[in-house]
């Protein structure tokens, strides 16, 4: 079973973040980078299943030169190659210009089954694997927390706001995984001598058949008009519990009619 | 004037708030238009509900078809509608569904999409928070309609009282949109509490509450407040609570009206989950906890304590 896994590199979320203020994209030089949290989990789900079916694993990444440093961090852990789609023209990309380049990226890749993280922690979009999905015409099986291989059917437990749904497709498909799914491995030092050496292809937009204008801010299809930092909350009153600390908290609820 | 289709959000022939909050927002750009996608007879019972709050007309998509695959079969009925009635605006639970959706309508369309909208202008200016609620962004579709998924809680809805008509809309379907099987549908959801990113308070409880037996605790306080009970990630990780419960980065996104936080340190990926919450309220026996920073009203002391004296009190009030 041939894997491709979806990595993004992402500002830390423990950091502070901001957009940039020439043209209102994220701003990936100022921050601390890092693989987006969700994708660890993603790599892991594939490593596991590589483990028990064979083939071969491959990270593919969309992002400026400076990926290439998750794009190690995640072979670290055990995929044996990467493709970098590094371009100028990918700055500034949206959604659905992004899906169009991974989309095509994933098609020269042609694999069983294509894992992501659910969500990216900057953007928090939660479309990309039904974008991807919708151009390929591959089925998406979305937030799992279990999956299952049996051959060439997956079986899916997707997390919902009432519960859980167990969803079921063939092969080939794309999933996207929640945190619940399984416990990263950190790289051994064997991996992180190997990682070094493993291949990483680097495409442009044009080597996929995209042109330049079809994406980055000048393909972009929304905007960011203006952006502002909100103004910090106020710490309000902070009493120290002398025995009467519940009462007085329903002395405030009272006064702000929440009881 | 033009039409704005809102796209019902729907359970157990219940109408959810975001729904009321959509069509609340959609009158600010033309005439409500509420979609119902779901299986044979969904629409009906949802109907009166939907023309309180404005909807003059109500599109019924109905087939178990609808229902017995994964969101490919909604995306696709969606982006026909559309196309037949070019509406001003597509407006969309910011659900995980409601996004899977709108992310393949904006595919199909080749239409931009924003996500997570907490407000819309008549001109299609949305507002999001982003990063953690630290950035407040105004953005624009550029191509194509404005297409949206509205954030649960950020809308006070209004009722606006119309009589909908309701037109049948025909389902047609190919193999391509029947990849995902959907088995079986399993509720999880605890008792009668209201569902988290709706709720209007929510009480969470993170480590400091130490086990799940204590989370009995928490739950006790949010039902005498009629609230939703929400858990960090240190909680939920911990196995106090399960992790459809979880607020935070890698959680669920509540702006509820009162956010209680018992035992929380308020680490950035918590606050992110919770941060545009009207009032905040917390309880942890460290006096230099994050949360404190936040809180509209802080205790400092011990919530084994704290808290059943809270609740004794909220009970001799009632």
């Amino acid at each position: 079973m041939n894997i491709v896994v979806l990595v993004k590199q992402v500002p830390d979320s423990g950091a502070e973040r901001a957009l940039r203020p020439d043209d209102q994209t994220v701003d990936r030089s100022a921050a601390n980078n890092v693989i987006n949290e969700m994708d660890e989990y993603a790599i892991e789900e594939a490593l596991k299943l590589q483990e028990a079916h064979g083939g071969e694993v491959t990270v593919l990444t969309m992002g400026p030169e400076q990926a290439t440093e998750s794009i190690r961090k995640a072979l670290q852990m055990g995929p044996d190659k990467a493709v970098h789609v590094v371009d100028e023209a990918l700055h500034g990309s949206c959604a659905v210009a992004t899906s169009k380049v991974l989309a095509a990226a994933v098609r020269t890749l042609n694999p069983d089954l294509v894992l992501a993280g659910a969500e990216s922690t900057d953007g928090r979009v939660q479309v990309m694997p039904h974008m991807i999905a919708e151009r390929l015409g591959i089925a998406a099986l979305t937030g799992a927390r279990k999956l299952t291989v049996d051959g060439g059917t997956l079986t899916v437990e997707r997390q919902t706001e009432e519960g859980y749904e167990v969803v079921a497709a063939a092969t080939p498909a794309i999933v996207s995984v929640w945190d619940t799914i399984n416990e990263p491995r950190y790289p051994s030092l064997k991996g992180i001598m190997a990682a070094k050496k493993k291949p990483v292809q680097t495409l442009s937009v044009a080597d996929l058949g995209i042109s330049a204008d079809e994406v980055g801010v000048a393909g972009a299809t929304s905007t960011v008009v203006e952006s502002a930092k909100r103004p910090p909350r106020q710490a309000g009153t902070k009493v120290t519990d002398s025995g009467d600390g519940g009462a007085q908290l329903v002395e405030f609820l009272a006064a702000e009619r929440f009881v | 004037m033009a039409e704005v289709l809102v796209v019902v959000e729907h359970s157990g022939g219940a109408v959810k708030k975001v729904t009321m909050e959509m069509l609340t927002l959609a009158r600010t750009l033309g005439e409500p238009a509420a979609v119902v996608l779901g299986g044979p007879g969904s629409a009906a019972p949802l109907t009166d509900r939907l023309g309180e709050y404005g909807a003059a007309k109500v599109y019924a998509a109905e087939s178990d078809d609808l229902i017995g695959y994964l969101v490919g079969p909604k995306a696709t009925v969606l982006a026909e509608l559309v196309r037949s009635v070019s509406p001003a605006a597509v407006l969309i639970g910011s659900t995980q569904e409601g996004k899977e959706i709108a992310g393949r309508l904006a595919v199909k369309l080749d239409n931009g999409l924003l996500t997570d909208v907490a407000d819309l202008a008549a001109d299609g200016t949305a507002t999001q928070v982003v990063f953690a609620g630290s950035t407040i962004v105004k953005s624009k579709v550029t191509r194509g309609l404005p297409l949206v998924t509205v954030r649960p809680n950020s809308v006070t809805p209004s009722p606006a009282p119309a009589t909908p008509a309701v037109a049948p809309v025909e389902v047609n379907l190919t193999d391509a949109d029947k990849l995902v099987r959907v088995v079986d549908r399993v509720a999880e959801q605890k008792g009668s509490r209201p569902e988290l990113t709706e709720a209007s308070i929510v009480v969470s409880g993170g480590r400091g509450v130490g086990s799940a037996e204590n989370f009995k605790l928490v739950e006790e306080l949010a039902d005498l407040l009629g609230a939703a009970v929400g858990a960090s990630r240190a909680a939920t990780d911990s196995g106090f609570y399960p992790h459809q419960f979880q607020v935070g980065q890698t959680g669920k996104t509540v702006s509820p009206q009162l956010y209680v936080a018992l035992g929380i340190s308020g680490a950035i990926q918590h606050r992110a989950g919770m941060q545009t919450s009207k009032t905040i309220v917390a309880v942890n026996k460290d006096a230099e906890a994050p949360i404190f920073e936040l809180a509209d009203f802080g205790v400092v002391g011990d919530l084994f304590k704290v808290i059943p004296q809270a609740a004794e009190e909220i009970r001799k009030r009632s």
